[in-house]
Order: structure tokens, then C-alpha cells, then sequence
């Protein structure tokens, strides 16, 4: 998994809330058995109207998503997470988050930066002012910020310690986990014979 | 002080515990399908690791297989090689398939209960959301993302931050043509799609004891709908009784043992909850969603609602935008609302009993000439108990469509599709935009409303039978 420090980039304001993750990426668009070529079906429903924000030209190659309350409930498809990325984004700012879409974010190395509605809302309306503004999530400091002078807007964004740690360090959780192959191995031998087996 | 049932089975599964870290949980049932599975295998392959406990791991094909001509390979290409990956990567790491044309094949949240496979008191995780459907067994069920299925596959078990608990307290009886989905829809209502999160909900009261396992079941289903990280009920006789003489539960001395260990499970009465809500059955009506997620919804007596109706900013917003979608005028009357699809299946609602109820409420009855109606199995064994019971013939009889067991039309990635515009009204657990095909309007409802919906053509409750 790639390290994220920090990241600056041209932001797209998502001006919706509950964007589950069938608008992120409809099932038609799960059915490759790879990890990349999804960025085809990011927002397919939307992508269509040249009025949706990622076909504004001054949001072309944003690399940063600012977006409603409840971004990504619904289905546990990591697939979103991969579409989001594959389509250039490194990170998501909103409000909260569909807890299956944040720890699969946390695994796939997507930032997910929770912060107050009222950061989300001043960063969509500089952004509407000024669009192809550049915001930067520094993962160290937990700060997001975008704007310069009066317009900047700055704030801390939330997010746990442990997927903070992963993300700084870029690293792999099976391997984590398998370092400590001697307790699942203890905690094996303790399981009660009547537990169910699929062999 | 005491634990909760969640408290009690998390706290068992524990592996190892470490300051600031998640807790590292055990998993005892792993379940699979085609669709999140390809890439964590091909993430095991990469790094040269082997499924470490493939005994515990169970796969099915579900969500891309057609439900007609069933004898014929499938048609859509992209979806056989999923199909046919799933088939390949479970040879080669030795993990048990059910695949299209086994008796056993069947939605992955079905199967795991119908073979005794989910049980109190265990943990269960698949690659999809609706794993907490396992929760009406007392098991700690939840969904996950695929790398997380990759680290299941690899270690057997699955690092997880403790979420807070919340009791949903259900009081009184649920009246009659009400149901188990009216219940949990009122509930989503009521709390929002974001009301649980963050939380392993409980669910109890008299009308909670009072429900089948197969309700049960529709009520965990939806825990994600508004959010929980998962919803599980306290394991009772008829948990037991369900259970009882599965190919997959415990027999003799084992079965003594683990029905002891389970009723140990349920939450001690000095447990306490981050939260509670409490519900009163008695007052849930014959529910149906107008929106464009599972909290969009109101008694079928009401109108559709005007953006105006609700104070919060966003929530004025997304229902605005849910009427353009869905096509509907605020201030229509729910009934007045014409449908042109109704599908009866799902993971939700698509068990014996949910056929048994729907089939008694059409016998003699006739889908309505506008309408369509189908009628999905959750499983080639649910298929083929209704057949013996005869429900098909009824189900036939009516003029609805009678199909193979799979996800279906619940999420369109089969050739089960709503056209852009169709109008449809379906047992499963969301409404979003597209869901069960581009550009078509989901309804969310109860197989006895699916049933007289599908009979006067309109939204309707079975009450509105009475008069046909
Ligand atoms: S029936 Fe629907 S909700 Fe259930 S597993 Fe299949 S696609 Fe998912």
C-alpha cells in the first residue's frame, strides 16, 4: 500500500448527501476480477450529465472529494473504494461515512477525512468562488486546509489512531497479523468442539 | 457489571488485545460469493499465502446468476468469468462451492442458516453487507470489504475496533397483515440511515420473542440500512429448534454443550447500552418507502411527503431530489401510486415463510394485467420445499413468474432488471437510485404487500385484498 503524508490537489465539491455506494459505482460495473479499470463506473449515473461536477473543466484531475454527510453506506463493495482511486482520488473529506466504505478506505490507502458539516460546507462554497482550488489533508497533522487570506478555510478532521498509523506507514494488515500467527494459534486450541465446520 | 449478548460474544473471539491497536477477533464462518471475492484471492496468490482455515469457509454463487434457462451457461460474459474465477479459486485453495446447479446453491445469507451453518454465539463475515442477517441466531455477523476477506482467507481472523451497543426495545404485538419488514422499515424511518452507526444493535421485547426466525432474520438483514455495524437477537428455544437436526449443528453430548453455552449468552440484567430506542409494534402499519434510500419511507396510509415536511437542511434536499427520481408529486396519496414490477425474493424476504405468506395471500387471486410480478427463491432448497408444498403452482396460477434461486433483481447484476422509469415494488433492502437496474423506481415493501400490490396494481396493503 502506497504511504499518504500528506496530499494537496484540485478538490471536486459533491454537493450531496447519502452518496451510497451503488451511486459511487453501480453493480454493473462490479463484475472485473481485478483491482483496477474502475474508474469507468465512478458515479456512472451521474457522469452522463455534463452538469455533474467532475465534468467541470476546472475540476478535471481532482484528486481530493469533498462531499455530503453519509458518503458511502450501503454496500461493503471495496470496489468504490478502488473506483475513487483509480479515477485519481486520494482522499475524501465529509462529514461521516459509511463505516464498511471508511475501513475499506483504511485498507485500500484512500484518506477518509471526517470533519465537521460546516468545514464541508465553507470548502464547497470556496470552491464554488473559486473553483480548482487546492486542498491539502495533512494525515500528520490531522489538518485539512484550502484557500489562503480571509477565504482560508482550515481544520482538523478525524480519523482513529490505527488507521492514521497504517496509512502514515503504508502498511499491509495480513502481514501485520501474521506476526502474531502464535496467538491465533493458541487461541485455536482453546475453540469448543461443537463449533460447526464447512469440510 | 454485566455484559451484553454482543459484549459476551466479541469478548470470546478475541485473539489478541493490544493498546491502541483494534481488537484482533476470531472468525468462525467465513462465507463467499463471486463478487468480492476475486481480488483477495488474487491478493493471496501474489503473496504466496494459503487459506489458512478453508473448514471454516463456505462459497456460493449469488448475485450474477440468471433465475431462467438455468441448463444454459450464462449469457453475459463479464459475469460467467466472475462466476468462473470464484469456481477456479476455490479449487485451487481447497474451499468448499455451491455453485449453479447444486441443491445447496443459493443466496449466501440463506444457505448459511438452512445448513445449520450459523449458529449462537459465533462470529460470521462475508464480503457483503447484509451478513447481519446472521445476527438472529445471537452470532456476531457482520460485513466486510474485500481486503478484509483477503486477511479473513489468510489469518482467520479480522482486526475490529469495539463499536458501541444500543438496545432497540420492541414492546406490544404486531397487528395482523403487519409484519417483521414493516417493523424494521418504520424503524429506518424513524432513526435514519445514519441512526446506528457506530453500533451493534440488539434487537428484543415481547414482540422480537414473538417473531419466526425467518422474521428475524428480515429484521437483522436490514440493521445495515440504517447503519449498524451489525444487529443480533438472543438465541431462544426457537433458535434452538431451528437449528436442531441441521446437517451442519451439533449432535449428542455437542449439542447439550453448546445449547448450555448459548443461553449463557444473553445479555445479563445489569448489562448496560450506550443507547436505547424503543418501538411499539402494535402501532406499525403496513410500511413502504417513497425515496431513494431504505429511511425514505411512510405508513402506506400516508402521502407522499413534500421536500417542505422535513426541517433538516440535507434531509430536505435528498427528499427533493428522491421525488424527481422516483417520479412522484408531494401530497399523492402512497395507494395512488401505480406499479409496474413487483419482485418477491432477496435475502430479505425471500425464505419458505415469506413464500407460504405471499402464496396465501394470492391463491385465487390474479396479478393485476399491468403488472409483472416474480417470485425468486433465496435458495434451490427454498425452490424446491416450495414446489413440494405446491406454492409455485399457486404462485403460477396468479400470473406471476416463477424463478431459479439467486439475488436476482434485488441489485441487477443478473438480467433481472428494471428498465429506466419501471416502477417496481420488491421485498429486498434498497431503494437506492439504479438499484435494481438503471433508472428504475424501487418501492420497499413486505411480501404481503408485494402480494396486494401486485393484485390491484397499485401500492396497496393485504387489507385492501378484503374488498377484490
Ligand atoms: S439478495 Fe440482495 S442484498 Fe442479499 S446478498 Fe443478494 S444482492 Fe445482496
Amino acid at each position: 500500500m502506497e504511504k499518504f503524508t500528506t496530499h494537496t490537489g484540485v478538490a471536486a465539491p459533491l454537493r450531496r448527501s447519502n452518496v451510497d455506494t451503488d451511486q459511487i459505482i453501480p453493480a454493473e460495473y462490479l463484475k472485473r476480477v481485478t483491482r483496477s479499470g474502475f474508474e469507468d463506473g465512478l458515479f456512472a449515473a451521474w457522469r452522463g450529465d455534463p452538469d455533474f461536477v467532475l465534468n467541470h473543466p476546472a475540476f478535471a484531475g481532482a484528486s481530493v472529494l469533498v462531499a455530503g454527510p453519509d458518503f458511502g453506506t450501503g454496500s461493503s463493495r471495496e470496489h468504490a473504494v478502488w473506483a475513487l482511486q483509480n479515477y485519481g482520488f486520494r482522499a475524501v473529506v465529509a462529514p461521516r461515512f459509511g463505516d464498511i466504505f471508511r475501513g475499506n478506505s483504511g485498507k485500500s490507502g484512500l484518506l477518509t477525512a471526517q470533519v465537521e458539516e460546516k468545514t464541508v460546507i465553507a470548502i464547497w462554497d470556496l470552491l464554488d468562488t473559486a473553483p480548482g482550488t487546492e486542498v491539502t489533508l495533512d494525515l500528520l497533522e490531522r489538518t485539512v486546509s484550502a484557500g489562503v487570506g480571509l477565504a482560508q478555510v482550515r481544520d482538523s478532521f478525524d480519523i482513529d489512531d490505527y488507521t492514521r498509523w497504517r496509512l502514515l506507514e503504508g502498511l499491509d494488515d495480513v502481514a501485520i497479523t501474521l506476526s502474531h500467527a502464535d496467538d491465533i494459534d493458541t487461541y485455536e486450541a482453546t475453540r469448543p468442539s461443537y463449533k460447526p465446520a464447512t469440510l | 457489571m454485566g455484559r451484553t449478548l454482543a459484549e459476551k460474544v466479541w469478548d470470546e473471539h478475541v485473539v489478541r488485545r493490544a493498546d491502541g491497536e483494534p481488537d484482533l477477533l476470531y472468525i468462525d464462518l467465513h462465507l463467499i460469493h463471486e463478487v468480492t471475492s476475486p481480488q483477495a484471492f488474487d491478493g493471496l496468490r501474489l503473496s504466496g499465502r494459503p487459506v489458512r482455515r478453508a473448514d471454516l469457509t463456505i462459497a456460493t454463487e449469488d448475485h450474477n446468476i440468471p433465475t431462467t434457462d438455468l441448463d444454459k451457461p450464462i449469457a453475459d460474459l463479464v459475469s460467467r468469468t466472475q462466476v468462473e474465477t470464484l469456481r477456479r479459486n476455490c479449487e485451487e485453495f481447497g474451499v468448499r462451492l455451491h455453485p449453479m446447479g447444486d441443491i445447496d446453491q443459493g443466496i449466501v445469507h440463506i444457505i448459511g442458516p438452512q445448513l445449520g451453518l450459523t449458529q449462537p454465539g459465533m462470529t460470521v463475515v462475508c464480503g457483503d453487507s447484509h451478513t447481519s442477517t446472521h445476527g438472529a441466531f445471537g452470532a456476531l455477523a457482520f460485513g466486510i470489504g474485500t481486503s478484509e476477506v483477503e486477511h479473513v482467507l489468510a489469518t482467520q481472523t479480522v482486526p475490529q475496533t469495539k463499536p458501541k451497543t444500543m438496545v432497540v426495545t420492541v414492546v406490544g404485538d404486531l397487528r395482523d397483515g403487519t409484519s417483521a419488514k414493516d417493523l424494521v422499515l418504520t424503524l429506518i424511518a424513524q432513526e435514519t440511515t445514519g441512526g446506528g452507526q457506530g453500533y451493534i444493535v440488539e434487537y428484543r421485547g415481547d414482540a422480537i420473542s414473538a417473531l419466526s426466525m425467518e422474521a428475524r432474520m428480515t429484521i437483522c438483514n436490514m440493521s445495515i440500512e440504517w447503519g449498524a455495524k451489525a444487529g443480533l437477537i438472543a438465541p431462544d428455544e426457537k433458535t434452538f429448534d431451528f437449528l436442531h437436526g441441521r446437517e451442519h449443528a451439533p449432535r449428542g453430548v455437542d449439542w447439550d454443550a453448546a445449547v448450555e453455552h448459548w443461553r449463557s449468552l444473553a445479555t445479563d440484567d445489569d448489562a448496560a447500552f450506550d443507547k436505547e430506542v424503543v418501538l411499539d409494534a402494535a402501532a406499525v402499519e403496513p410500511f413502504v418507502t417513497w425515496g431513494t434510500n431504505p429511511g425514505q419511507g411512510a405508513p402506506l396510509s400516508a402521502d407522499v411527503p413534500s421536500p417542505e415536511d422535513f426541517a433538516e437542511p440535507n434531509q430536505r434536499v435528498a427528499a427533493q431530489r428522491a421525488l424527481e427520481y422516483m417520479g412522484l408529486t408531494a401530497g399523492t396519496p402512497l395507494r395512488d401510486i401505480a406499479v409496474d414490477t413487483v419482485f418477491l425474493g432477496s435475502c430479505t424476504n425471500g425464505r419458505i415463510e415469506d413464500l407460504r405468506t405471499a402464496a396465501a395471500l394470492i391463491e385465487g387471486r390474479r396479478v393485476a394485467g399491468s403488472t409483472r410480478m416474480l417470485v425468486v427463491p433465496g435458495s434451490v432448497r427454498v425452490r424446491l420445499q416450495a414446489e413440494q408444498e405446491g406454492l409455485d403452482v399457486i404462485f403460477k396460477q396468479a400470473g406471476a413468474e416463477w424463478r431459479g434461486a439467486g439475488c436476482s433483481m434485488c441489485l441487477g447484476m443478473n438480467p433481472d432488471q428494471l428498465a429506466p422509469g419501471e416502477r417496481c415494488a420488491s421485498t429486498s433492502n434498497r431503494n437506492f437510485e439504479g438499484r435494481q437496474g438503471k433508472g428504475g423506481r424501487t418501492h420497499l415493501v413486505s411480501p404481503e404487500v408485494a402480494v396486494a400490490t401486485g393484485v390491484l396494481g397499485h401500492l396497496a396493503a393485504p387489507s385492501d385484498l378484503a374488498t377484490v
